[in-house]
């Protein structure tokens, strides 16, 4: 017989088998247990957050950076719910994570105690399994089928949630040694023939668009990627999940679709006769009115997860499968049909395309008043930081200008909330990418309004020594809420302008969290503040950019309007030109 | 919208029906009845549900259903090749002048009378739901003082079982869906 631990050092000995070595967490009553031989672990740093929506994000921004499952935990009640809006985060953006929660003791459970929250109940809808562990001697069972599920199909969140009074009995440690869940089988190999049809419709078309979405990022598809752009010289655009799937830098590549997309990118998925979707799951954000969306275009809907087929937009060829092994088959049943001597002319599509690509290029205007601009506060951030560095970003005008303005040409070097649209992902998420990728540069590009719901997480970077960047883009208000009061509500500035030109001092703020605080305010002091925060390594730098409030994000499609009326500048519309 | 039954075989584990009922109500779907209980395999239960809904949203409900772990199987039943079936009882006012009446329904309906007071019958009648409905039109005249329903429960014609490999599951996922 086994020798007799606790489930709690059960649970230990089951994260080290995961293959964990970091986990960003805050002990609490119901958790206790197990953090008490956490402590003796020499193969798991414990990172102490200072909240546990912080510890969540971290996760996240871990799994994006490192391609590993990122570990969040927390203690029963308002710890596990303040996990909550992550879980959602990482459900939405498909991030490998598990979250594991300390439950009131199970004779509790249901009795309203102290601290005790229903939280598998709480996020049934916003996780991709989860557990409720009750008996010490499922935890390894638990514990290795949660890391399966997290970090295979299409990934997604797994909470575990364990009893107190399981992890203080006894139990034996058993480490499964397969996983055998019989209602979860991802299909990861695609038909042949599908495969086989996609091919010969994208010969056989002529204004095709490799429309890409985050799922090949996540399924590290980036090279096949290039490979079937290349060979085929069809136009890639990349969604704001997929930016760095693509390199930026190449001819082939036209931008981001969608709402704050580029006239070309959009331009070319209305435009297109054929799709060939690519782990995307057509957003509302990218199609803008579905019924008027991409009209003329067949389409080919590639992806690990057969519900997001046929979801939003009916697929004429639907691939089901692992993309990273989708893309290389496609490639090779391509090279069949050139072999064939049956090859798409794309000359014409080009054509038209490269003129709008010319006639409308990203841009935006400099204030008048002499006031920085924002857009190129991030530009030169790009620029000057590198194709190394990693990205994260808030939500709101500065995350569309990061994901704008900022050359990206690798994967896993942007990170963002897409879906869900958190306010306050950019400290935390970039803590965790820092963790997970120690090597790399890694900013925070926020804004003030974001930062201010987060910030408390750079006490955990300063302390243990996580140096990640801060770019605070201030503009003293909630910019994409005031931009759409500017268009929207005649100009009525309601409960938007957050003051944070005089409250808080961010570089105060800074110092007192031992961080290095700088300000920048003029256009010349830009490169020589980003250079000085490049050289400040020893601690986290946080810059504040005061910039001007009235810049807006362009192009924009209206929300809920079509994306035929994408405008470049207020009141701008493109001239498609064309076959028109 | 069209009527549709599934018969969903998932894992008998805690939380299984609530994480059943809250996809149905996250994505926007009404159940119309829904029936659970054991089947011939231990630890795995079966689930019937009824769902008033188009065929496409239908395809998009099944998908997200097959997603949940604890879901092994979905087949939408065809209602031309599989038997369907509810149980209800009825309490109808039946007093000495109309008793004699009443039974005689009740035997037209191959009914069955499983409780009787002075003033009240109480009957059971097992059928499929436009049976069911029938009776109830008929015996309406006379006053229902209460009614349950049992949801509805379906099985395939033949001699196959839903656990067969062979039989087709309504998520053709991989293939065209089209």
């Amino acid at each position: 017989m086994s020798e007799q631990i606790t489930g709690a050092q059960s649970l230990v000995l089951s994260l080290e088998a995961a293959g964990v070595t970091d986990v960003f967490g805050i002990p609490g009553g119901a958790i206790l247990p197990l953090y008490d031989p956490l402590m003796d672990s020499t193969q798991i740093r414990h990172i102490l957050v200072r909240h546990e929506q912080g510890a969540g994000h971290a996760a996240e921004g871990y799994a994006a950076a490192s391609g590993r499952v990122g570990v969040c935990m927390a203690t029963s009640g308002p710890g596990a719910t303040n996990l909550v809006t992550p879980i959602a985060d990482a459900h939405m953006d498909s991030v490998p994570m598990v979250a594991i929660t300390g439950q009131v003791a199970s004779t509790s459970i249901g009795t309203d105690a102290f601290q005790e929250a229903d939280i598998r109940g709480i996020t049934m809808p916003i996780t991709k399994h989860s557990f409720l562990v009750t008996n010490p001697d499922d935890i390894p069972q638990a514990v290795a089928e949660a890391f399966h599920i997290a970090s295979t199909g299409r990934p997604g969140p797994v909470l575990v949630d364990v009893s107190k009074d399981a992890l203080q009995a006894l139990t034996a440690f058993n480490w499964p040694t397969t996983v055998d869940l019989p209602g979860y089988h991802p299909v990861t190999r695609p038909h042949a023939k599908q495969v086989r049809e996609a091919a010969r419709m994208i010969t056989e078309s002529s204004q095709p668009v490799l429309y890409v979405g985050g799922g090949v990022i996540r399924a590290n598809a980036s090279a096949a990627l290039l490979r079937l752009a290349e060979i085929t010289g069809i136009p890639v655009v990349t969604t704001l999940m997929a930016r760095g799937a693509f390199p930026d830098s190449h001819m082939l590549h036209l931008g981001m679709p969608g709402m704050h997309g580029s006239v070309a990118a959009v331009g070319a998925l209305q435009k297109s006769d054929l799709l060939i979707t690519l782990g995307a799951r057509f957003d509302d954000r990218v199609t803008g009115k579905l019924s008027s969306f991409a009209p003329n275009a067949a389409v080919i809907h590639a992806d690990i997860d057969p519900a997001e087929i046929g979801k939003n937009r009916f697929a004429d060829v639907p691939i089901v499968g692992d993309l990273s092994e989708i893309i290389p088959d496609l490639v090779a049943a391509i090279e069949v049909e050139f072999a064939n001597n049956k090859r798409g002319d794309y000359e014409g599509w080009w054509t038209q395309l490269d003129r709008i690509r010319d006639t409308y290029p990203l841009g935006y205007d400099f204030p008048t008043d002499g006031t920085l601009s924002p857009q190129f506060v991030i530009e030169r951030l790009g620029i000057i930081s590198g194709d190394d560095s990693i990205f994260t970003s808030g939500v709101g005008q500065h995350q569309m200008w990061a994901a704008q303005f900022i050359k990206y040409n690798k994967p896993n070097t942007w990170l963002n909330s897409g879906g869900l649209g958190t306010m306050g992902y950019a400290v935390p998420a970039a803590m965790g990418a820092k963790v997970g990728a120690p090597d790399k540069t890694v900013w925070a590009i926020d804004g003030d309004g974001c930062f201010q719901m987060t910030n408390q997480e750079l006490v955990t970077c300063t302390i243990n020594e996580i140096p990640i960047k801060v770019a605070l883009i201030n503009n003293s208000s909630l910019g994409m809420v005031r931009q759409w009061q500017t268009l929207f509500y005649n100009e009525r500035y309601s409960n938007t302008n957050l003051h944070s030109h005089r409250i808080p001092d961010f570089v105060k703020l800074a110092d007192a969290y031992g961080c290095h605080g700088l300000r920048c305010e003029s256009q010349d002091q830009v490169d020589a503040t980003i250079e000085k925060a490049m050289s400040l390594n020893d601690a986290p730098v946080v810059i504040d950019f005061v910039v001007h409030k009235d810049a807006m994000v362009w192009p924009m499609v209206a929300a809920g309007a079509s994306n035929d009326e994408i405008q470049f500048a207020r009141s701008m519309a493109p001239e498609w030109g064309g076959d028109e | 919208m069209t009527r549709h039954t599934l018969s969903v075989l998932v894992q008998d584990q805690p939380g299984v029906l609530a994480r059943v009922a809250s996809l149905f109500s996250r994505r926007g779907f009404n159940i119309e009845s829904l029936a659970v209980g054991p089947t011939e395999v231990p630890d795995v239960s079966r689930m019937t549900i009824v769902v008033n809904v188009d065929g496409s949203p239908l395809e998009q409900v099944t998908k997200q259903l097959n997603k949940l772990i604890n879901v092994l199987k979905i087949v939408e039943l065809d209602p031309a090749a599989s038997v369907s079936r509810e149980i209800m009882l009825v309490k109808v006012k039946a007093d000495v002048d109309t008793r004699s009446r009443v039974i005689e329904v009740v035997q037209l309906f191959k009914a069955k009378v499983v409780d009787v007071a002075p003033e009240a019958l109480t009957i059971e009648i097992t059928g499929n739901p436009e049976k069911l409905t029938d009776f109830l039109k008929v015996m309406e005249p006379f006053g229902i003082k209460e009614l349950v329903k049992s949801g509805m429960v379906a099985v395939g014609r033949g001699s196959r079982s839903i656990s067969d490999r062979s039989s087709r599951p309504a998520d053709k996922s991989g293939e065209r869906t089209a």
